[in-house]
C-alpha cells in the first residue's frame, strides 16, 4: 500500500509511521502545519503545532528512512476546527475539537488529498483499532484502556475508516515509548499532550474570553433568582462546581453546579447535583463507524467524554436522531459533546448531543 | 544523490545547488591535507596565503575584476548582507539624510530580508521597483525613484537574474542611472555567475555577489566583489582578514576550490550554455506535450538553465511530492516561512494571483544534467500533473 503517515512530532505518530514502513508499505511522512503562525499555538515540546514539533517529526522520518513533507492545513484547520470551536462555545455548547480535527482534517482534507495523489490511506498514532469485516471496516477500542481514542474517531464514516490505519491499536503506551526509544527517536521522552493544541496556555476560559469578549451576566437558579455574576457565559461548563463565586449561599448549604449556559440571555443557570442527572441523551449529525443501525431499540453503552465511563443503555435511531436511554443517570452533560455508542469494544456510531433529559 | 543514481532519478534543482565538479573535489581534497592559516607568518602560513591569493587572482580574472576587489565570505547571504548593510551604514554615516534604499520587488530573500530589517530596526525607507509580467525589473521606474528620491538614496541593489523564473535583469541600465545620481549600486549575481558572461568592470556596478556552490564549487564559500573605493561598514569584527571589511580565518581549501570551479565554468561557458539551453528546450517541449495548458514563466530573456512552469489547477507542493516520489527533484521556488509554503513574492510581483502562484514549480538544469534526466521528468509529468490536479488547489 501507499501510505501517508501523519507525523505530529510526537511519540505515537512517529512509531506508527515506523511500523507502517516496517510492514513494507511505501510510506511518506507528512507533518500538518495547522497554524499560519506556528509560534502562536503551542510553545515548548508538548504539542503538535510548533516549529520544534515539525523538526522532531522530520528527524523521526530521517531515522525511519522515509520522505518527509509539511502540508499546510492552516486554513482548513482554522475554518473546520478553531472557528467551529468558537461558534459552538458562543452558542452555549461544549465542543470537542479533537473530534472535529479527525472528522474534517486528518481523515477528510488530508485523506482526500492523499487519495487524489494516488495514496491508499492515512496512518496516524491514534490508539484505536480498525477491524476489517465482511461488512466493511469497523472501529474498535485500543488494547490500552488508558489511551483508547476510539471516542474521538467515532465521527468517521466507513468510507473514511477504509482509508485510515491505526498501527498502535494493539500496543500499550509504555511499550510505544519503549519502542520509540529503541528506534532511536529523540522524541521518545516527549511528554504526552493533554490540552487543546491551539490553546497554548492551557487556559481555555482565558483563550475564549480573549476571542469572544467577556460580557458579564447573571448566575441564576432554576427559579431565576440571581445568585452571582459571571465573566463570559461560555467559560462555564455544565457540571462545573468550582469557581462560580456565588454570593448567595444555597438554602440547604449544598454545593451548586452549572446546569445550563444560556448564551442568548447571557445567563448561567445553577442547581443541585440531582438537577444535573440525565437519563436520556439525544443527538444529531449522526455518523456510523460501521453498518447503519436498524431502526428500533438496541442495547449498548453510551460514552459522552473522551475518557468517560461507558454507561449501559438502550439506544435507538429513527433516521435522524440517535437517542440513548441510560440504565443509570449520568451527571453533568453539555450540549455539543459527542455521544458515542459502543457495543462491547466496537464503536457503533456517534452523534452531537443537542438534547438531554 | 550521487551521479551513479542517475538511472533512477533526475536532479533538476541546480539553481538550489549543483553537484561538485570532480576537478573541484580534487582541489578541495588536496588543499585540505595542508596545515596553515593564511594570516600566519611562517612557512605553512605563507603557503596558505599563496593559495588564497592565487585563487583570488584566478577568480578575479574570470570576472573582469581586480584581485583586490574580491572579498571572500562564507555564503552568498553573508555577501549580500555585507553589501546592503555595509553600503547603507557607510552612506548614512557620511550623511544622515541618506536613509533610503532602492531595490526591485523580486530580490532574493538574502537581499529583501536585510532591507526589511534595516527598515524595521534602523530607520531605512525602502523604494522597491516593480517588474513586468515576465519578472523583469522596470528600469524606467528605477530612474523615476532615483529622480524623486536620489538625494536620500544610499544604495541601489538589483539582482542580475531572478533565481525563481530566471529572468535576466537590466543591471547595466540601472548602473547607468545610478551613476547619473552618484549612487552606489550592488547586484546579486549568484544565479548568473558562471551561467552568462559577467564582466564586473564593464557592468558598471560597485559591488556584486557571487557564490561557489551554484557552479559546481563547494558549499560555504562566496564573495562580494567590491570596488576599492566603495565604503563598506563591516558586519563581522575580528582579525580584519579581508580588506578590514570581513573578518574570519580564510578558508583556504574552499577558496581554492571556488577558484577552480570559476575557471572551469568560464572555460566551458559557451559550450555549457548551448548544451543547457538545448536541454531546457527539450524539457519545455516535452512538458508542453504532456500538459498542453502549461504556462512557461520568465519570458524570452532568461538564464539558460531555468524553466519555470505554472500548472493551473495543481498545487506546487503536491507536484513536488509526486515528482520526488518518481525520482524527479525540482523546487517550488517559494520561500518557506516556518515550513509553510507561501506564494512566491516574485510571482506575486509579476502579477500572478496567489492561487496561480502556488501552482508553479521550477526545474533548473546544470552542466552535469543529462538528456536522460530531462526525459525522465518528461515521462512522468503528465501523470503527476493529473494527480496533483485531482488533489486540487486551495
Amino acid at each position: 500500500m501507499k501510505v501517508i503517515a501523519a507525523m505530529s512530532g510526537g511519540v505515537d505518530s512517529a512509531v506508527a509511521a515506523a511500523r507502517m514502513a516496517d510492514a513494507g508499505h511505501e510510506v511518506i511522512g507528512v507533518h500538518l502545519a495547522l497554524s499560519a503562525n506556528p509560534q502562536k499555538y503551542r510553545s515548548g515540546a508538548r504539542g503538535c503545532c510548533t516549529i520544534e514539533d515539525s523538526h522532531d517529526a522530520r528527524r523521526a522520518a530521517d531515522i525511519i528512512g522515509i520522505p518527509f513533507y509539511i502540508w499546510d492545513m492552516a486554513e482548513e484547520f482554522h475554518e473546520g476546527v478553531v472557528q467551529n470551536f468558537l461558534s459552538e462555545y458562543s452558542n452555549g455548547k461544549t465542543p470537542n475539537p479533537c473530534l472535529r480535527c479527525n472528522e474534517k482534517i486528518k481523515f477528510e482534507a488530508v485523506l482526500k488529498r492523499a487519495r487524489a495523489m494516488g495514496y491508499d490511506a492515512v496512518a496516524t498514532g491514534h490508539y484505536a483499532k480498525r477491524v476489517d469485516s465482511e461488512n466493511g471496516p469497523l472501529l474498535y477500542r485500543a488494547d490500552d484502556p488508558n489511551k483508547d481514542q476510539s471516542y474521538v474517531l467515532a465521527v468517521l464514516t466507513q468510507e473514511q475508516l477504509s482509508g485510515a490505519l491505526f498501527p498502535l491499536g494493539d500496543t500499550v503506551k509504555s511499550d510505544v515509548r519503549k519502542e520509540a526509544h529503541e528506534r532511536g527517536f529523540s522524541l521518545a521522552q516527549k511528554p504526552d499532550s493533554h490540552d487543546i493544541c491551539f490553546v497554548p496556555s492551557g487556559d481555555n476560559a482565558g483563550w475564549l474570553r480573549d476571542r469572544l469578549g467577556s460580557e458579564t451576566g447573571e448566575i441564576v437558579d432554576e427559579e431565576g433568582a440571581v445568585l452571582g455574576s459571571h465573566k463570559g457565559a461560555y467559560t462555564y461548563t455544565v457540571g462545573q462546581r468550582r469557581g462560580l463565586g456565588l454570593t448567595v449561599p444555597a438554602e440547604d448549604g449544598r454545593a451548586r453546579y452549572v446546569l445550563r449556559v444560556e448564551p442568548v440571555n447571557n445567563r448561567v443557570v445553577v442547581g443541585s447535583r440531582e438537577d444535573l442527572a440525565i437519563t436520556e441523551i439525544s443527538g444529531i449529525d449522526v455518523k456510523w463507524c460501521g453498518p447503519v443501525a436498524p431502526h428500533g431499540d438496541h442495547r449498548g453503552f453510551a460514552q459522552v467524554r473522551a475518557h468517560g465511563t461507558p454507561a449501559p443503555c438502550a439506544y435507538r435511531w429513527d433516521g435522524q436522531r440517535l437517542t440513548a436511554s441510560l440504565d443509570l443517570p449520568l451527571f453533568g452533560l453539555a450540549p455539543g459533546q459527542a455521544l458515542v455508542i459502543y457495543e462491547g469494544n466496537r464503536a457503533v456510531g456517534s452523534a452531537t448531543i443537542d438534547r438531554t433529559h | 544523490m550521487s551521479a551513479s543514481d542517475k538511472d533512477s532519478s533526475a536532479y533538476l534543482d541546480n539553481a538550489a545547488t549543483t553537484p561538485i565538479l570532480p576537478e573541484v573535489l580534487e582541489v578541495l581534497y588536496r588543499e585540505s591535507t595542508f596545515v596553515g592559516n593564511a594570516s600566519s607568518l611562517h612557512r605553512a602560513g605563507r603557503r596558505a596565503r599563496k593559495v588564497v591569493e592565487e585563487s583570488r587572482e584566478k577568480l578575479a580574472a574570470t570576472l573582469g575584476a581586480k584581485p583586490q576587489e574580491v572579498i571572500f565570505t562564507a555564503s552568498g547571504t553573508e555577501a549580500n548582507n555585507l553589501a546592503v548593510k555595509g553600503m547603507y551604514w557607510s552612506a548614512r554615516a557620511k550623511s544622515a539624510t541618506k536613509s533610503a534604499i532602492c531595490a526591485s520587488l523580486i530580490e532574493h530573500h538574502a537581499i529583501l530580508d536585510p532591507l526589511e530589517w534595516l527598515e524595521r530596526e534602523d530607520g531605512a525607507t525602502l523604494h522597491l521597483a516593480e517588474v513586468d509580467s515576465n519578472g523583469v525589473t522596470k528600469h524606467e521606474q528605477v530612474a523615476q525613484i532615483l529622480s524623486e528620491h536620489g538625494d536620500r538614496i544610499s544604495l541601489l541593489t538589483i539582482m542580475h537574474s531572478n533565481n525563481e523564473v530566471g529572468a535576466l535583469q537590466p543591471v547595466a541600465e540601472c548602473a547607468a542611472i545610478a551613476r547619473e545620481y552618484q549612487i552606489p549600486i550592488h547586484t546579486d549575481a549568484v544565479q548568473s555567475f558562471g551561467k552568462v558572461l559577467l564582466d564586473f568592470g564593464k557592468l558598471g556596478v560597485d559591488a556584486m555577489t557571487i557564490s561557489a556552490h551554484k557552479i559546481g564549487g563547494p558549499l560555504g564559500v562566496a564573495a562580494l566583489v567590491a570596488k576599492k573605493n566603495l565604503e563598506l561598514t563591516p558586519l563581522l569584527h575580528g582579525g580584519g582578514q579581508e580588506r578590514e571589511v570581513r573578518s574570519g580565518t580564510l578558508h583556504t581549501p574552499v577558496i581554492a576550490a571556488f577558484a577552480t570551479a570559476a575557471e572551469i565554468s568560464q572555460q566551458r561557458l559557451l559550450e555549457n550554455q548551448l548544451r543547457i539551453r538545448a536541454l531546457r528546450e527539450r524539457l519545455i517541449s516535452g512538458v508542453r506535450s504532456g500538459v498542453p495548458d502549461v504556462q512557461l514563466n520568465g519570458g524570452e530573456n532568461t538564464l539558460p538553465g531555468i524553466a519555470h512552469f505554472t500548472f493551473p489547477g495543481a498545487e506546487g507542493d503536491a507536484l513536488l511530492l509526486l515528482l520526488d516520489a518518481q525520482g524527479v527533484q525540482c523546487s517550488t521556488g517559494s520561500a518557506c516561512s516556518a515550513g509553510i509554503a507561501q506564494p512566491s513574492h516574485v510571482l506575486l510581483a509579476m502579477g500572478m494571483a496567489a492561487k496561480v502562484a502556488r501552482s508553479s514549480i521550477r526545474f533548473s538544469i546544470g552542466p552535469t544534467t543529462t538528456e536522460n534526466e530531462i526525459d525522465k521528468a518528461i515521462s512522468v509529468i503528465g501523470d503527476v500533473v493529473s494527480r496533483a490536479r485531482a488533489a486540487g488547489v486551495k
